[in-house]
Parts: structure tokens; C-alpha cells; sequence
């Protein structure tokens, strides 16, 4: 028998994962071939989806994008024996895009059956969970500390501190959430890493009940990931009939459960504090610090609140040693992260990296520029609220502290390319206009402000006095900055200061050319 | 005992998903997703219904089911397109996908198409970015979706 792998992951399914594998399957009976299709997570190369591996004698080999009308030939050229094709690459684990990546938070993603738990232990799996065991809560959170994880979700706050604040504070109950609204554009990391490997989420989250003893956790996942919450309610069923969750976590004695919960289209809900009004059955209105979640989180009690990439990376930080991990990365940027390559761009995907990579090898190395072909104008880093960066800035490291001296942030690790059409000033507008409608209202600043900041840009494209409305907007930001209480209001000047220091001739030349839209 | 014969369909069937979740830690926002699966809306009887089981005031309940864009006060159509309009999405010509859409189905976002078969909403990412634009037919996802994608799935849906 041939095993063949056709991605489950939703890139794969919109690309038209589904009809290849009906293909395979009506072809293989007419040939009588004997294969067995394994619906893998993604690796990640999202322009070869839907990407066939076939394992042969001699490992795993690649073909795509593969379309169901493609599925004849293929086997006619011996897909089942790794033969030659148009749309062959040779072994996988050859391809340059995987070749130069450091895969440690993805390492099973696209290669096991996600669902198989079988899989998960085969390729390393419950091993940091096992050690986490047979070590004292304090001494999990200090290996945490030690390999210097950062959040992952944008805010880059130590992981391991948030964790030691939550055990050294004693309650009669105490929760880990994990954040799965996953909402800025560019990014699907979270979405890859849920439905391509969930029982690793599902590890790191219980390593991280019994690092600060808590007994419950609960993952808040967006209702725009359909794909993402149905693996990991699968998963977590086969955890429970397992025993890795439940009352008993590995015969440790120890208990921990974990509940998915289904976000309702708020991109604020991302915001920790509005995730946690929401889990309790609230409006997601965001919540002002102090008290911190760690202190009085969810129902008031002492609560971690991690994104799912911080939670996921837990897992090998324990099974091989804190110091394994933090050798890589550069400053204070310890680990890899995985980088979210999206847009206009000719090869887009998820490539996870030491930190240190600079945004040029990314963007003209890496993604091979963009798919249209045309010169890359500007990458938006970071999500929604995230800067654009124009050429000049492609010199800086993928790293939390060098994004920041460029007035800028790397977020969730998400790149946007644009092209030489992209029309910056309607970018701005664009991150005005976003702001104003998922603002959950708290803040002034960032309720009336993302209005005003609208309409001012409006102004500019009609030419109305266009350096006093530069000042407004400039001083706009200013207040939107200090005086909002999240990242939402607080970030959205990000993208649009951006956009005026650093396209500026277009943004004084915008009226005398035609609006976008 | 009259008001429980007054009582609508909807209130009895709303008050009976509410029960079954309320043993749920913060059980509301489960309860209106229940709610919605059933009905295609969050109807005011069920609002009623919820708010009574939970012991919340009925506003509170209103306040919250508004706050979340996913939950409808009325029924949408049959099947519900959403089209991404956010930034990975308009690098690869997202915008004018969107007036396309439009055309085609002739409707704006927000609206259902006149026979009820299809309602076009937008979304802020689906997390497909690197094969956008993207779209969303209820469960079913769409990469690098054209002018004709759309078509096909207004003729398929019957739209």
C-alpha cells in the first residue's frame, strides 16, 4: 500500500484539496492501486497547494499545485513511485523554502495526520508534557523564563514572568485561556498550527495548568476558523479517551480540562481583556489594567492569557531544554518565530525562523517578490496595526526591539506585500476606517477619533488645505496613542504614521490623482 | 401558568437550548450560537427566553447579542457569502473584487439577494492571505477567488 498526503488545512481545502482527493480515490479504484490518503495539516507553501506527497523507499516527494483534472497524468507519469512530473519537486524536505527554515513550533505541521494521536507520540509528541510532569510547578516556569519565549500574539511580554505571576498568586481556582482570535490580515499561523498539529496546542496549554495550577482552560477560537475549531474539538475528545486532560493528566494526579469556545466576529475579542468579558458572556469591551488577568483574570481569578503560538512553542521547549530553544534568535528576541508571508506575493506561506532575518531577505529571498510580478511598493508588518514599511526600511531584523526603533512592530509575525499600485493613502484611510468599525467603544480616542481620522483623510484627497490636515492627523494619532486603553485605538496610528512619514510625496500629491475607490 | 400558555414556539424551544447550556462557565455566548444554529437569528422571544434562564435583565442579553457581528436580529439568506476586505486581500485586488461581487449578485454587503437564496457579508480575514482574495460560502472556503468564482457560486446556490 502507497500512502499519499492531501492537505485537510483550509488554504489546501480553497484551493481544491477536496476534489483531488476524490480524484485519487475514483482513479485508484478504476487502476485497482491500493493507496491510503492521509489528510495532513499544511507545510506550509501555500503556492504549491493543494501539495501531494507520496511516500516513497527513498521518503517523502512533492507535487503541486495539483488540481484534480491533474491526477490522471500524474499517475500515468508514477505518482505512486515519486516519478517524474511538470509538477513534481523531488523529496519535500528538499524544497528550498522548507530547506532553510528552523521548524520547532511547526515541526509535525504538514508531515503526521493531525488527528492521530498515534502520529503526535511517533514524531516526538507528550514528551515536554511527561517531563513537566515529573518537575515542580515553579521549575516548569522557570525552564520557560529561561528559553526566553515572548508572546507570540504581537505584545511580546516574557511568557514565563506572566506565568510565575499567575502560580505565586493563590485562589480556589485559576484558568489558562488560550487566545485563538487569531483577527489581524497576514496572519494564520494560529489557523495552520490548529488544524495541522492541535494536539500540540493542546500539550502546551496542559503543561501550562500544571506549571501554575490551574485545573481549567479554555480555547477562544474565531468563528471565521470553522476548520481550526472542529479539529480541535476532535482532538481534544481523544485527549480526554487518553487521559492526556481530564481529571488525571498522565496519571500525574493531577487534573485538567480544556473547553473550545467560539468567538462571534469581534476582532476586539483578540484584545486579552475583551477575550475574557466575552468568555464570561459579556460584551467584549476591554477591561483597563490593572488588575491584571494574572492577578484577577477570567470570573476574577488568576488567569494566563497566551496566544496560541506561545502556547504551542511550550511543548519543545520542555522536551529538549530551555537553552535549546533560546540559542536561537538574536537579542532579546529568543526562539524562532513563524513568519507569515502574505499578499502579493509569488511564494506565500508559513516560514518559521530564528529571529534575526531581515525584511528584505524575506520579502525578495524568500517570497521571491510579488505575485503580480511588479516592484514591491510596501509591506505591512504586523497585522492591521501594524506599519508599512517602504524598501528603504528592508534592512531591519525580524526582531520585537529593531521593529520598534522603526516605529513599527512585527505583531503576529504577519507580512502583507503590496505592489507599485497599492494606493498608500488609501492604506491610511483603510486603518482609520477598520478601527472605527471594530471599536468596542470604551475609549473615546478610538471611538471618535478613528471617524474624525477618516473623514480628515478624505479631506486630503480632495485637496482641502492639505498640511493643516496632515498636522490634524498627526496630532489625532497622538491622542489616539496615549489615551486608548488597547492596541486597537493605541496602534492604529502605526499603520497610518507609516504611511505619512514615509510615502509622504504621495500622500501631498494624492488629490490630483483618481481615489481608489 | 398563563404566561407559559402564552408562551411563543420559539420562547419554549429558545428557554430549552438555554437550560441545556447553562451549566456552561459564562454560558451566553454558546447559548446565542445555539440559538442562532436554530433559528438563522437571534429572535426578541428567545432574548426573553435566554434572559429568563440565565436570571440577566433582558438588556443585557440585547446588549450583548448586539455587540457580536455574527448574531442576527433577523434571518439572513438561505447561504451567506463572506468576502475578506481586509489588507492581505486588497493587495491582490480585493476592492474591486468586492464591486464585482456586487454587481454580479446585485446586492450590497449586509443584504440578501431578492429570492433569499444568498447574503453577502464582509469579514476581516479568514486567514488565507497567502492565496487572497478569499472568500467564505457558510462553511465552504474559497483562494484566489475571481470575478467568476463568484458567479459560480451565486448559480450554484441558486442565486
Amino acid at each position: 500500500m502507497t500512502r499519499v498526503y492531501v492537505p485537510r488545512d483550509a488554504a489546501a481545502l480553497a484551493l481544491g484539496a477536496d476534489a483531488v482527493v476524490v480524484a485519487l480515490e475514483t482513479e485508484a479504484a478504476v487502476r485497482g492501486l491500493d493507496l491510503e490518503i492521509v489528510r495532513n495539516g499544511s507545510r506550509g507553501m501555500i503556492w504549491l497547494e493543494p501539495l501531494v506527497e507520496v511516500e516513497t523507499a527513498a521518503g517523502r516527494v512533492a507535487y503541486g499545485p495539483v488540481g484534480a483534472a491533474d491526477v490522471p497524468g500524474l499517475l500515468d507519469a508514477g505518482l505512486l513511485d515519486g516519478g517524474d512530473h511538470a509538477l513534481g519537486h523531488g523529496p519535500t524536505e528538499e524544497i528550498p523554502f522548507l530547506a532553510r527554515q528552523t521548524r520547532l513550533t511547526f515541526a509535525r505541521c504538514g508531515v503526521t495526520d493531525p488527528l492521530s494521536l498515534a502520529d503526535y507520540e511517533a514524531h516526538g509528541g507528550l514528551q515536554g508534557l511527561r517531563a513537566a510532569i515529573a518537575m515542580a510547578p515553579a521549575d516548569v516556569v522557570q525552564a520557560v523564563t529561561d528559553s526566553g519565549l515572548r508572546g507570540r500574539g504581537g505584545a511580546g511580554f516574557p511568557t514565563g514572568i506572566k506565568w510565575r505571576t499567575v502560580l505565586e498568586t493563590s485562589a480556589d481556582r485559576k484558568y489558562i485561556v488560550c487566545n485563538a482570535d487569531e483577527g489581524d490580515s497576514g496572519t494564520f499561523a494560529d489557523r495552520m498550527i490548529m488544524e495541522g498539529d492541535p494536539f500540540v496546542l493542546i500539550e502546551g496549554m496542559a503543561i501550562s495548568g500544571l506549571a501554575v495550577e490551574a485545573t481549567k482552560g479554555f480555547i477562544y477560537v474565531r468563528s471565521e476558523y470553522p476548520h481550526a475549531i472542529e479539529a480541535l474539538e476532535s482532538a481534544i475528545a481523544t485527549a480526554n479517551a487518553h487521559g492526556i486532560l481530564g481529571p488525571d493528566v498522565l496519571g500525574s494526579g493531577r487534573a485538567f480540562d480544556l473547553e473550545v469556545r467560539v468567538g462571534a466576529g469581534a476582532y476586539v475579542c483578540g484584545e486579552e481583556t475583551s477575550l475574557l468579558n466575552s468568555l464570561e458572556g459579556k460584551r467584549g469591551i476591554v477591561r483597563s489594567k490593572p488588575p491584571l488577568p494574572a492577578h484577577e483574570g477570567l470570573f476574577g481569578k488568576p488567569t494566563v492569557v497566551n496566544n496560541v503560538i506561545s502556547l504551542a512553542s511550550v511543548p519543545v521547549i520542555l522536551a529538549a531544554g530551555p537553552a535549546a530553544y533560546q540559542e536561537y534568535g538574536v537579542g532579546r528576541s529568543r526562539g524562532t518565530i513563524p513568519i507569515q508571508l502574505a499578499g502579493n506575493v509569488r511564494h506565500g506561506g508559513l516560514f518559521e525562523a530564528a529571529f534575526g532575518m531581515t525584511l528584505g531577505e524575506l520579502v525578495d529571498d524568500v517570497c521571491g517578490g510579488t505575485a503580480s510580478g511588479r516592484p514591491v511598493k510596501a509591506v505591512q508588518v504586523g497585522g492591521p496595526l501594524g506599519a508599512y514599511f517602504p524598501r528603504a526600511l528592508f534592512d531591519t531584523p525580524f526582531d520585537y526591539e529593531a521593529f520598534a526603533a522603526k516605529d513599527g512592530l512585527i505583531g503576529h509575525a504577519g507580512v502583507t506585500v503590496f505592489d507599485d499600485t497599492a494606493d498608500m493613502l488609501s492604506q491610511a484611510r483603510f486603518a482609520f476606517e477598520f478601527c472605527a468599525v471594530e471599536s468596542c467603544g470604551k475609549c473615546t480616542p478610538c471611538r471618535i477619533g478613528s471617524t474624525r481620522g477618516v473623514e480628515t483623510i478624505e479631506k486630503i484627497r480632495r485637496g482641502e488645505d492639505v498640511p493643516a490636515q496632515i498636522e490634524l492627523i498627526e496630532d489625532l494619532c497622538e491622542t489616539m496613542k496615549y489615551g486608548s486603553l488597547c492596541a486597537l485605538g493605541g496602534f492604529t496610528p502605526y499603520p497610518v504614521m507609516s504611511v505619512l512619514n514615509h510615502f509622504r510625496d504621495e500622500v501631498v500629491s494624492a488629490p490630483q490623482e483618481t481615489p481608489a475607490r | 401558568m398563563t404566561d407559559e400558555q402564552t408562551e411563543s414556539e420559539t420562547h419554549r424551544r429558545a428557554t430549552e437550548i438555554a437550560t441545556g447550556l447553562a451549566h456552561l462557565e459564562g454560558p451566553l455566548l454558546p447559548i446565542l450560537h445555539a440559538v442562532q444554529h436554530e433559528f438563522g437569528c437571534v429572535p426578541e422571544d428567545a432574548i426573553r427566553a435566554i434572559a429568563k434562564v440565565l436570571n440577566l435583565g433582558r438588556a443585557e442579553v440585547h446588549g450583548t447579542m448586539t455587540f457580536y457581528p455574527d448574531y442576527r436580529a433577523e434571518p439572513g439568506g438561505a447561504h451567506t457569502l463572506k468576502l475578506c476586505r481586509a489588507e492581505a486581500c486588497q493587495s491582490m485586488g480585493g476592492d474591486a473584487l468586492a464591486d464585482e461581487a456586487r454587481r454580479i449578485l446585485g446586492i450590497d454587503f449586509h443584504e440578501t439577494t431578492a429570492d433569499g437564496a444568498l447574503t453577502l457579508e464582509p469579514v476581516y480575514c479568514l486567514g488565507l492571505c497567502a492565496c487572497a482574495p478569499a472568500a467564505m460560502l457558510d462553511h465552504e472556503v474559497h483562494g484566489r477567488v475571481t470575478a467568476e468564482t463568484i458567479g459560480r457560486i451565486a448559480e450554484g446556490v441558486g442565486a
